[in-house]
């Protein structure tokens, strides 16, 4: 098996498909000549071309619009933001037009297209560079919204998405693109709203997403050496849910801790939670627990910001208390 | 141009006028079955305005695309949509062009490649910038023609979609239907520069500014836009002088302006401009009058159709929020 980057796990689902389908092209800022802001797409440039990597001018709620627009009419865009952060001038494309141009139009003009780029928190980037949008583009019926964890995922997910007929939010995470995994050789596919136990476990199921999970899954380690065994779902997929996935674990481990980097109020891990207690109510010994981001725009003080995320040593005694 | 003056000669004036005729009396039809609480929602009517959808649209070939605003009634009638299905929409029936998800803003027809009707201003600038990237990209030789008022030329969407479509020399026509109003803003307390063709200076691509009232004007100038569109000369910004004679939509009474003013506009009335010409080289005012009794017959037939279709069933309520993988 070969151990890949996320970000050249990204770069290697995007070019495989590329390669296969013409009307695929990439779009967005940097994304040419740079070769991507954080490098996503290396290489791609000398591979497929101007036509097929298109660098466009900073105007996300223009280069939006235009893939959905060459979307209505077969083409398959993928266009990357730089970062999910500026994706917010788009908002109202992803949300107006995207989503909703295939009921509009009664299903005549579906949209194959995949907004993807770095989200998520991190990296002494204060308020405005560093927060997380799950749970803004969850809210959307018409839009589909993944973030995986780790190579593997990204590439598997990311090679769907494109395949997919329907608008994808892609949110990666900026401080993932380094990190490794094992990736299997040859093609493969992971389909949506499919979770992941990235740790199976019998006293407690920690729910969590990408970046989030980098707290999560040291944490099970160390309270494994306690004697408390943690299971870890990866969600990878918010919309479509895993209901079944989520619903199977906490039967079996009859306690829920939701772990996420996104803002609690209106946050995604509530509607997790308001799954759980109506579909699994009588299998609870203990009320769902959220540990979340604090209500707060994030700090640029490195200590302020650290004390603001989900970390190990909130999880861990958060479990502790939720065991005893 | 030169005005032909023979009855063979305005065999084509003829057409464009049942067209703009057939706009006026369907949009009659839809605002009165408005007023009969019969149609909901926004109804933004095209009345008065006439001669710049049909003479643009009848500048086109089949393979072009079409993309509008919330005002899409007449765009969409003089690209040759059914008004059946579209009396049908404006009712909320099943039968509708979008089977009674869209309504008056969101008429849609893919055979037709006309690419909407879009509620929000100005947002669909960038969609029709996306349309004609596609047709650039794959050689297919299609031109965009894209309708918006003035009001949406201030909008953030509008200046980064005319960007795109200059850089990349798009086949794209971008039409501003200048109508002096947007919704009761006149246009010299919104625009720092009242004729929006001037802007195109500022994207470097090519202009036209012309008064909307003669339809095969309208027609003649658009085509100069598409053929240079069409040799991948990129981009125009065209505006077009124009009137709206209802207010912004049937619930707007339009007291931001005067009565003075509406029946100066109204002298300058495209159809009455157009029958003018008609009867002036030879049309006589019966072969009009039953053209217009045709049409009249349509649209009774179309509200007819509408007001007896089904509404549609609940079980589509969730039909085509996700589009199927194939
Ligand atoms: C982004 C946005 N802001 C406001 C509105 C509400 N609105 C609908 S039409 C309109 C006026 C637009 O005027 P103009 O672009 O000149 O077109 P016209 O109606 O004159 O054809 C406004 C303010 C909207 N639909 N979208």
């Amino acid at each position: 098996m070969a151990v890949l980057t996320y970000r050249e796990a990204l770069n290697r689902a995007m070019t495989e498909e590329m390669e296969k389908d013409p009307n695929i092209f990439l779009m967005g800022e940097e994304v040419g000549h740079y070769e991507g802001a954080y490098k996503v797409s290396q290489g791609m440039l000398a591979k497929f071309g101007e036509k097929r990597i298109i660098d466009t001018p900073i105007s996300e709620n223009g280069f939006a619009g235009v893939g959905i627009g060459a979307a209505m009419v077969g083409l398959r865009p993928i266009i990357e933001f730089m970062t999910w952060n500026f994706s917010l001038v788009a908002i109202d494309q992803i949300i107006n037009s995207a989503a909703k141009m295939n009921y509009m139009s009664a299903g005549q003009f579906p949209i194959p297209i995949v907004f993807r780029g770095a989200g998520g928190a991190g990296g002494r980037l204060a308020a405005q560079h560093s927060q997380s949008f799950e749970s803004w583009y969850a809210h959307i019926p018409g839009l589909k919204v993944l973030a995986p964890y780790t190579p593997s995922d990204a590439y598997g997910l990311l090679k769907t998405s494109i395949r997919d007929n329907n608008p994808t939010i892609f949110i990666e995470s900026e401080v993932l693109y380094g990190s490794k995994g094992e990736v299997p050789e040859g093609e493969f596919l992971i389909p949506m709203g499919k979770s992941d136990i990235k740790r199976e476990g019998t006293q407690l199921t920690i729910i969590s997403w990408s970046r989030a999970l980098m707290y999560v899954l040291p944490a099970a380690e160390k309270l494994a050496k306690e004697g408390i065994s943690v299971e870890v779902l990866d969600l990878r997929s918010i919309r479509p849910l895993d209901e079944e996935g989520i619903l199977t674990s906490v039967r079996k481990t009859n306690k829920v801790l939701i772990v996420e980097e996104g803002w609690n109020v209106a946050g995604f891990g509530a509607q997790v939670a308001y799954l759980i207690q109506k579909e699994a109510f009588d299998y609870l010994d203990s009320p769902i627990e959220r540990i979340t981001q604090e209500d707060v725009p994030m700090p640029y003080a490195a200590n302020l910001e650290r004390s603001s995320l989900p970390s190990e040593e909130k999880i861990i005694k958060k479990v502790r208390e939720m065991i005893k | 141009m030169s005005q032909p003056k023979t009855k063979k000669e305005t065999e084509d004036l003829l057409e464009l006028y049942r067209q703009m005729l057939l706009i006026r009396r369907f949009e009659e039809a839809s605002a009165k079955a408005y007023s009969m609480g019969k149609i909901g929602g926004f109804c933004h009517l095209y009345i008065g305005q006439e001669a710049v959808g049909v003479g643009a649209i009848s500048a086109l070939e089949q393979k072009d695309y079409i993309v509008s605003t919330y005002r899409d009634h007449g765009h969409a009638l003089a690209r040759g949509l059914e008004p059946k299905s579209l009396m049908a929409e404006l009712y909320g029936k099943k039968t509708g062009i979008v089977s009674g998800n869209g309504g008056s803003m969101h008429f849609f027809d893919k055979k037709k490649n006309f690419m909407g009707g879009h509620g929000i201003v100005g947002g669909h600038i960038s969609l029709a910038a996306g349309i004609a990237y596609a047709s650039k990209y794959r050689g297919d030789g299609a031109v965009t023609l894209c309708f918006f008022g003035e009001g949406a030329a201030n909008i953030g969407s509008f200046h980064e979609g005319m960007n795109l479509a200059a850089i990349w020399k798009l086949p794209l026509v971008m039409i501003c239907e200048n109508n002096h109003y947007a919704m009761g803003t006149p246009e010299y307390r919104a625009l720092s520069v009242k004729d929006v063709s001037v802007r195109a200076a500022a994207y470097d691509i090519a202009r036209d500014h012309i008064e909307g009232d003669e339809v095969r004007k309208v027609r003649e100038h658009v085509r100069v836009a598409v053929e240079r569109a069409r040799r991948g000369e990129g981009p125009t910004l065209m505006e077009i002088s124009t009137y709206r004679f209802r207010g912004h939509s049937m619930s707007d009474p339009a007291k931001y302006r005067t009565k003075e003013e509406l029946d100066k506009y109204k002298q300058g009335d495209p159809l009455i401009k157009a029958e003018k010409d008609l009867l002036s080289s030879g049309w006589a005012q019966e072969e009009l009058t039953k053209m217009d009794e045709i049409i009249l017959k349509t649209v009774e037939e179309s509200v007819d159709f509408a007001e007896k279709s089904e509404e549609p069933p609940l079980g589509w309520l969730y039909k085509h929020v996700y589009a199927e993988n194939v």
